[in-house]
């Protein structure tokens, strides 16, 4: 192929406006990178980001507002949901975000985001499921599966003992205020196809003032995981997806009517 | 202008309103919930953002997350809320973004009781929130102190970027009094160059507490010590009474400074030299002033609705070359004018030198205090 060649071929797919051009401090294989990139994409189509506030949250994704190229704040630990609403509440044309693990949102932050989508909170949360603490080293998160070894479950997660996982989306949806809460995995090309269109569906969700709206990503994690990036995909198919299984748990009438 | 009765807790809402306030966020707890009551009418009628938040923990990132965005932004609660919020408020220093808390305090520790006390001094002045940060804190001992107070702490929460706290006790936000408001003020419509507003690229803003290199921690510890300094020199406040010839100086603030000028009162017209030092400002601490008093005069009474908190800063203060004695009254009791002037007769009529720390010297003698 010739220079000409290359300058003749159309381009297909470049990086999003809304990403900064740095390389992610996530490990290989990780779907931190994928779902940012999925989430900058959306707000380039819907031309968002002159319009956006971000929430970052602790975890691996506390260095999330380095990534996007547009105002961010960064939230305490499991907190970002009520720091979103005190952005949201006085900046309601603004669309605001969190973008929040699972030991943040589902362990410590609990109350926080339950009580955001009890109030219908018109912000969006961006929710990874990795089930487990990937930023301190792979410790067992609310999410971590029975039997699961984890650093703090070393024998592997014991019912008796440890707790069943907490299933944010289906607890979530039981709530009035919420009104789009789906369930979408990172594994492979046709389920982050998926998991974009639920991002752009949770944004204009809030953009039409309808309330709550939270897209739970299901993401690998293959360093704690001790996996290579295709085993862990294929771990997560195999293993998460029966536990946590895709799909739409809440979609209010009006968001229904949404077409992308 | 004209002064109507106000109480407390409605007194300092309407303050913060009329000081063009942009958001209030809270949890109801007493004895401050009927500011959360009253905001809860009158900001929506103003167009306003107020919520109810589901925890003290929800109130102050809700108010963290506004003061992101440069707008006018308070939350008000009580001891335990207090405690609860110390996470928040130390985020909230670290990202240098300004707030006003009124903290209405209580009788502690734990749940305690719901009577007025000082005893959140400890957790408020000398920080209670991981980090290197010092609030302002001003304490007034009257609902219109309260009310020019509140009025005025936005300003300077703004100039310094830091957290304005009003430190009252249970008493102040429950008592009505007599006070003028003062004017309604704008709410300020341009957006702080620094805040949060939607912006990419070259006007992208991130704002966050978080410097992982350490060297970039350290100049950020050192510009708000920075700004701290310019506080300790600013915004020291304090009044003072009957000091001209004073020989014993008592040392109060909020309502046990009150109470205590009404037992100075009545120990002038016993004839006895003694006047009051009341701090406004016990975050900056007028220590310079109270250092040169300790010079002139011959003994010093500290007194607090608490074990003696403040007392650790006179004592830091005056240096030992002044006696110092300590009355407390702790567990949500105020003490009576009457109890205070019992121990300016007793000192007046001579002391020995003490031999223990004056906190120890009084707590020997509370049984005795207590039975009589």
């Amino acid at each position: 192929m010739t220079t000409q060649d290359v300058k003749n071929m159309e381009i297909v797919y470049e990086r999003p406006e809304a990403l900064v051009d740095i390389n992610y401090h996530y490990c290989p294989g990780c779907t931190h990178g994928i779902a940012h990139r999925l989430v900058a994409e959306t707000i380039d189509e819907m031309g968002l980001i002159d319009k956006t506030i971000g929430v970052a949250s602790v975890g691996c994704s506390v260095f999330t507002y380095n990534y996007f190229d547009f105002d961010f704040v960064e939230a305490p630990h499991g907190r970002a949901p009520a720091m979103a609403t005190g952005v949201k509440r006085v900046r309601p044309e603004r669309v605001v975000f969190t973008y929040q693990g699972d030991g943040d949102m589902l362990s410590i932050g609990a109350g926080e985001v339950v009580a955001a989508a009890g109030r219908g909170e018109n912000i969006t949360v961006i929710f990874i499921n990795n089930a487990n603490y990937g930023m301190t080293g792979g410790q067992m998160a609310p999410t971590t599966l029975p039997g699961m070894k984890t650093t703090s479950s070393p024998a592997g997660r014991d019912v008796e003992n440890m707790g069943y996982p907490i299933r944010a989306s289906e607890m979530l949806a039981t709530l009035d205020g919420a009104s789009y809460v789906v369930r979408r995995s990172l594994h492979d090309a046709k389920n982050i196809r998926k998991a974009k269109m639920a991002i752009r569906t949770a944004f204009e969700t809030q953009i039409r003032g309808l309330g709550f709206s939270m897209v739970e990503l299901l993401s690998t994690c293959p360093t704690n995981w001790h996996m290579t990036p295709v085993e862990a995909a294929q771990w997560l198919e195999s293993n998460m997806i029966p536990y946590y299984p895709l799909g739409d748990y809440k979609i209010h009438p009006l968001v229904a009517e949404i077409k992308n | 202008m004209t002064r109507e009765l106000w109480k407390g807790n409605d007194a300092f809402a309407e303050a913060a309103v009329r000081a063009g306030l942009q958001a209030y966020f809270g949890y109801p707890i007493t004895p401050q919930t009927e500011a959360l009551e009253y905001m809860s009418a009158r900001m929506p009628e103003l167009g306003r953002a107020f919520l109810q938040a589901e925890s003290e923990l929800g109130a102050i990132n809700m108010v963290y997350g506004a003061a992101c965005t440069g707008v006018r932004v308070m939350t008000s609660t009580s001891s335990p809320g207090t405690s609860l919020m110390m996470e928040g408020l130390s985020y909230i220093a670290g990202t240098e973004v300004p707030m006003v808390l009124v903290d209405v305090v209580r009788g502690g520790p734990g749940l305690g009781n719901i009577a007025p006390s000082q005893c959140d001094y400890n957790q408020i002045v000398h920080g209670g929130g991981h980090g290197d940060y010092r609030p302002i804190v001003f304490a007034p001992a009257n609902v219109q102190e309260t009310v020019d107070i509140t009025y005025e702490m936005f300003d300077i929460a703004e100039k310094y970027k830091t957290i304005g706290i009003i430190m009252i006790d249970g008493s102040i936000g429950q008592m009505m009094e007599p006070a003028e408001m003062p004017p309604m003020m704008e709410v300020r419509k341009e957006v702080p160059e620094w805040a949060v507003r939607g912006g990419s690229g070259e006007n992208r803003r991130v704002l966050s507490s978080i410097y992982l290199d350490p060297a970039e921690m350290e100049k950020t510890d050192l510009r708000i010590m920075r700004r701290r300094q310019q506080i300790e020199n600013n915004e020291i406040r304090y009044k003072e009474y009957f000091m001209d010839d004073a020989k014993i100086v008592v040392i109060g603030y909020g309502s046990a400074g009150r109470v205590a000028l009404s037992a100075v009162r009545s120990a002038r017209n016993k004839g006895i030299p003694v006047g009051l030092i009341r701090p406004i400002s016990v975050s900056p601490f007028p220590t310079d002033l109270i250092r040169e008093i300790s010079k002139s005069v011959e003994k010093i009474l500290v007194v607090e609705m608490n074990s003696g908190m403040m007392l650790d800063d006179v004592v830091q203060a005056v240096q030992e070359k002044t006696h110092i004695e300590f009355y407390g009254r702790m567990g949500g009791l105020i003490p009576f004018p009457e109890e205070i002037l019992d121990e300016i007769e007793r000192i007046n009529k001579g002391t020995k030198p003490l031999t223990d720390h004056p906190r120890n010297v009084w707590l020997d003698r509370m049984d005795s205090i207590i039975a009589r």
